[in-house]
């Protein structure tokens, strides 16, 4: 942390120069104002000054004793440059958003699951994306398997092989999942959801009580896989020096490879040049860049129907639900395929009918259209209704979701 | 904004390089084949009214600019919800990026946030937490600084190979504009930090009030050094995408600790390890350990043109080489340019003095005769730091690393004009 100390001295004595400047405009009444407008080299710091070795090197000098403001001063006085902004933050409020969990538990509260129980509910809140054995769906992340792949060429990174800190599980899907539905997980699902990954990657067994208490003693398979950033010495060290300016290279230069041989910019922002060179292999697609798919063509973008216009109050619950759907579907201007097909004008569309779709063999043989009885069904139970669907989501468990949402899908026409 | 009223469409330019880089032309002393008719002939913009005030209460670039825009590369990434387009950085000049061609980056897609409803947190080891509203923060001292923004993954598809023709999507994960904002240190101070004691090793851990979570931890030492709380980017609003109302500035260092929507700053005796800093924005090595804490964006530069998306469409004769070049650890110095792959350099011109953790512009006055070009840059900042090649990166690394790939970058261009994204020996 203290490597690049030295460059900051510059930024520090600019900094105070403008605080000053700012202070002589702001709301004085709410601070201390020094008595003495010429020492305001001396002006309260808004901080205590760290102790070695922060910052100790970063005191501007006052120059002539003109308006120079340290922005540090030296006199540690915590009180220093307040404003009386802002107001004190309520118990419940920090409750509701300090969720954060730290490595040793801190954070975590009380509860419990495991894997068995968060078999289930996997299956209904992350399967989708995630696949039943966290094994991942198309680009979605793959949580389990890649064990002692990571000084392979291609890596796989999955909670298994890769994370270090069981809390970090916890943490992420507590409030960042499911994709769509954040923050919409009880604790103990959470647990149980976190059981379940870290049994698909054969850490604990499916009895294993995970709670507050266990879940720290997980240790993850890489947790020592990891150093401290150490560029300084590796790299910084080497590339600090003059630069070669002539006969820099060994032989003659040679292209050694060429990104046109790949074929995978983005069409209408580049020309093909016409690459004449046969080049050697192409590269791999890294990480975050897996294999290119082709993208099936867009349909054209999809108008808002106007045809019998559906109950205002009941689309936008609807649009409520359709959070649900989002990490798969699209619907509305531009709505494209991604893990299930674009859904514009699907109530009235025949079944399994997006040109270029992978439907699974059930759901491209069924023929007829979708209306709201055929849709209600399926959306309440898809794989009882479509066997071999490849729609993972578990089904709507109310009927007024269900209504709701097909008055939204209704809302967009072809 | 229809096709048919463009001045010449982006295929006829090339095709017109095509024929003027086979030498049809000679650069200097060009000759009219007769009297040019948009000078002799009284055109319509010379005769009748163009568009009044308030036409555009707010205005967006000219037709003839309109694939000066960010682009995506759909296979990157599993949905636009979680993902990230690209600066056409090949198309502009100067330092400062305007705000509507400036990358995303979302994790949860850009949240619309008014400014009512803006609550940022303090909390933690602090004498008091607080919470502030957004005209609060507007009461608060401010600064104003020129930083750029560069995603940590910025030129990561190329660590195996070159993969992607355009500068737009090997380097434009960057940004580059002038904020207003308060230091996150007056907010601290604010708070109180008595209760924190030693501020040597404590952190802050920020994060956003979008669905995504998105938190990073922050050593005491940088929060307090030049992290800044923005809400005003080149003058204006932030926009949505880029955080709207109030984002974190954290100078030098990864974008993704950039935190958009900021809604909370929690004082700590030690690192979350986030999702954001565990899973990912950790650097694998050959050998299979990973670095974490990896922040600081080391020197980088990019000629921007000529480019594969902005190939020279002029004859032969002079050339502008132009590109950017920027350090997480400072100000750049100086810039080099190679015609030769790296054998041979020469110093650029830095169109004004580097700025610290912001872009540089530079230019190379030059003249091209149809001769193949391996067109390469390199940066230098005020710390000494060379910006290294490829080879030299792939060393200490191997190829796994994905983030902070600050390598040199080759285009070839061809006697017509055209340029690859390259690799040489």
């Amino acid at each position: 942390m203290s490597k690049s100390l030295n460059l900051y001295v510059g930024t520090i004595a600019g900094v105070g120069l403008m605080l000053v400047a700012a202070y002589n405009f702001a709301d004085r009444n709410v601070a201390d104002f020094p008595d003495n407008p010429q020492m305001l080299g001396e002006l309260p710091a808004p901080i205590p000054e760290p102790e070695a070795p922060v910052k100790t090197a970063a005191a501007p000098e006052a120059l002539d004793g003109g308006i120079i403001g340290a922005a540090h001063a030296d006199n540690g006085d915590t009180k220093g440059l307040r404003f009386g902004l802002g107001r004190g933050a309520l118990p419940e409020e920090i409750a509701a958003w300090n969720l954060d969990v730290s490595p040793d538990g801190t954070g975590l509260p009380a509860g419990s699951g495991n894997a068995f129980d968060g078999e289930a509910i996997f299956e209904e809140q992350c399967a989708v994306c995630h696949g039943s054995f966290a094994e991942g769906v198309g680009n979605w992340p793959k949580l389990a398997g890649g064990d002692g792949t990571l000084a392979d060429e291609d890596p796989l990174k999955t909670v298994g092989s890769y994370w270090p800190y069981t809390s970090t599980v916890w943490d992420y899907v507590h409030r960042s999942m499911p994709f769509g539905n954040a923050q919409s997980l009880s604790v103990d699902d959470t647990y149980a959801i976190v059981a379940y990954i870290l049994y698909s990657n054969d850490i604990i067994d499916d009895e294993f009580e995970l709670n507050q208490d266990t879940l720290p003693e997980v240790v993850l398979p890489n947790a020592d896989g990891f150093i401290v950033d150490d560029r300084a010495e590796t790299e910084y060290s080497k590339w600090r020096t003059e630069p070669c300016m002539e006969n820099c290279k060994d032989g003659p230069v040679e292209i050694t490879m060429r990104a046109t041989v790949l074929d995978v910019t983005p069409e209408e922002a580049v020309e093909e040049p016409a690459a004449t060179d046969p080049a050697p292999e192409p590269a791999a697609a890294v990480d975050p860049a897996p294999e290119p798919a082709a993208e099936p063509a867009a349909d054209p973008a999809a108008a808002p129907a106007a045809t019998g216009a559906p109950d205002p109050e009941l689309v936008a619950a609807g649009e409520k639900v359709f959070n649900k759907c989002k990490a798969c579907h699209q619907i509305g201007d531009g709505a494209k395929d991604r893990v299930g097909p674009q859904l514009n004008g699907i109530v009235g569309r025949e079944i399994g009918s997006v040109e270029g779709f992978k439907y699974s063999n059930t759901m491209g043989s069924m023929g007829g259209a979708w209306d709201a009885e055929t849709l209600a069904a399926f959306l309440a139970d898809p794989r009882g209704t479509v066997k071999g669907t490849k729609m993972a989501f578990a089904g709507l468990r109310k009927d007024s979701d269900v209504e709701a949402l097909i008055a939204y899908l209704s809302s967009f026409s072809q | 904004m229809s096709k048919e009223t463009k001045g010449t469409s982006r295929r006829q330019f090339l095709t017109r390089a095509a024929a003027l880089g086979a030498g049809a032309v000679a650069a200097t002393g060009a000759r009219a084949a007769g009297p040019d008719p948009l000078i002799t002939e009284v055109q319509d913009w010379a005769s009748g009214f163009g568009h009044g005030v308030d036409e555009v209460p707010y205005g967006l670039p000219i037709k003839f600019e309109d694939d000066v825009i960010r682009r995506n590369v759909e296979w990157l990434t599993a949905d636009t919800i979680s993902s990230i387009n690209f600066t056409p950085i090949h198309a502009l000049d100067g330092t400062i990026t305007p705000q509507g061609c400036a990358f995303e980056r979302h994790h949860s897609g850009a949240i619309e946030l008014s400014k009512p409803d803006f609550r940022l947190m303090i909390n933690g080891l602090v004498d008091q937490p607080l919470v502030f509203t957004y005209d609060d923060l507007e009461r608060f001292p401010r600064e104003q600084h020129v930083y750029f923004c560069e995603c940590a993954a910025n030129t990561g598809m190329e660590w195996a190979g070159a993969q992607l023709n355009g500068a737009q999507f090997t380097h434009g994960m960057i940004h580059n504009m002038e904020y207003t904002g308060v230091p996150l240190r007056t907010l601290l101070a604010e708070a109180g930090l008595d209760a924190a004691g030693d501020l040597k090793d404590k952190w802050v851990y920020v994060e956003g009030a979008d669905a995504s979570s998105n938190g990073r931890s922050i050593p005491m030492e940088k929060a307090m050094d030049d992290v800044l709380v923005a809400f005003k980017a080149n003058g204006e609003a932030l926009r949505k995408e880029h955080g709207y109302p109030v984002r974190l500035v954290v100078p030098g260092w990864e974008g993704n600790m950039w935190v958009k929507w900021l809604r909370r700053v929690e004082v700590m005796d030690g690192p979350v390890e986030s999702r954001e800093e565990t899973s990912k924005y950790t650097d694998t090595l050959a050998d299979g350990t990973s670095r974490k804490w990896t922040w600081v964006m080391d020197a980088k530069s990019v000629v921007t043109s000529p480019s594969p998306q902005a190939p020279i469409k002029h004859g032969h004769g002079p050339v502008v080489i132009t590109g950017m070049a920027w350090s997480g650890h400072g100000k750049i110095t100086r810039v080099d340019v190679s015609k030769d792959g790296g054998m041979t350099w020469e110093t650029a011109r830095l169109a004004s003095e580097g700025q610290d953790k912001a872009l540089t512009r530079f230019y190379l006055d030059t003249t091209w005769e149809g001769e193949e070009w391996l067109l390469q840059s390199r940066a230098i900042d005020e710390t000494g730091y060379v910006q290294p090649t490829k080879a030299q990166l792939r060393d200490v690394r191997g190829l796994n690393s994905i983030y902070h790939n600050n390598c040199i970058q080759t285009w070839h261009v061809k006697a017509n004009g055209e340029a690859e994204n390259v690799e040489v020996s």
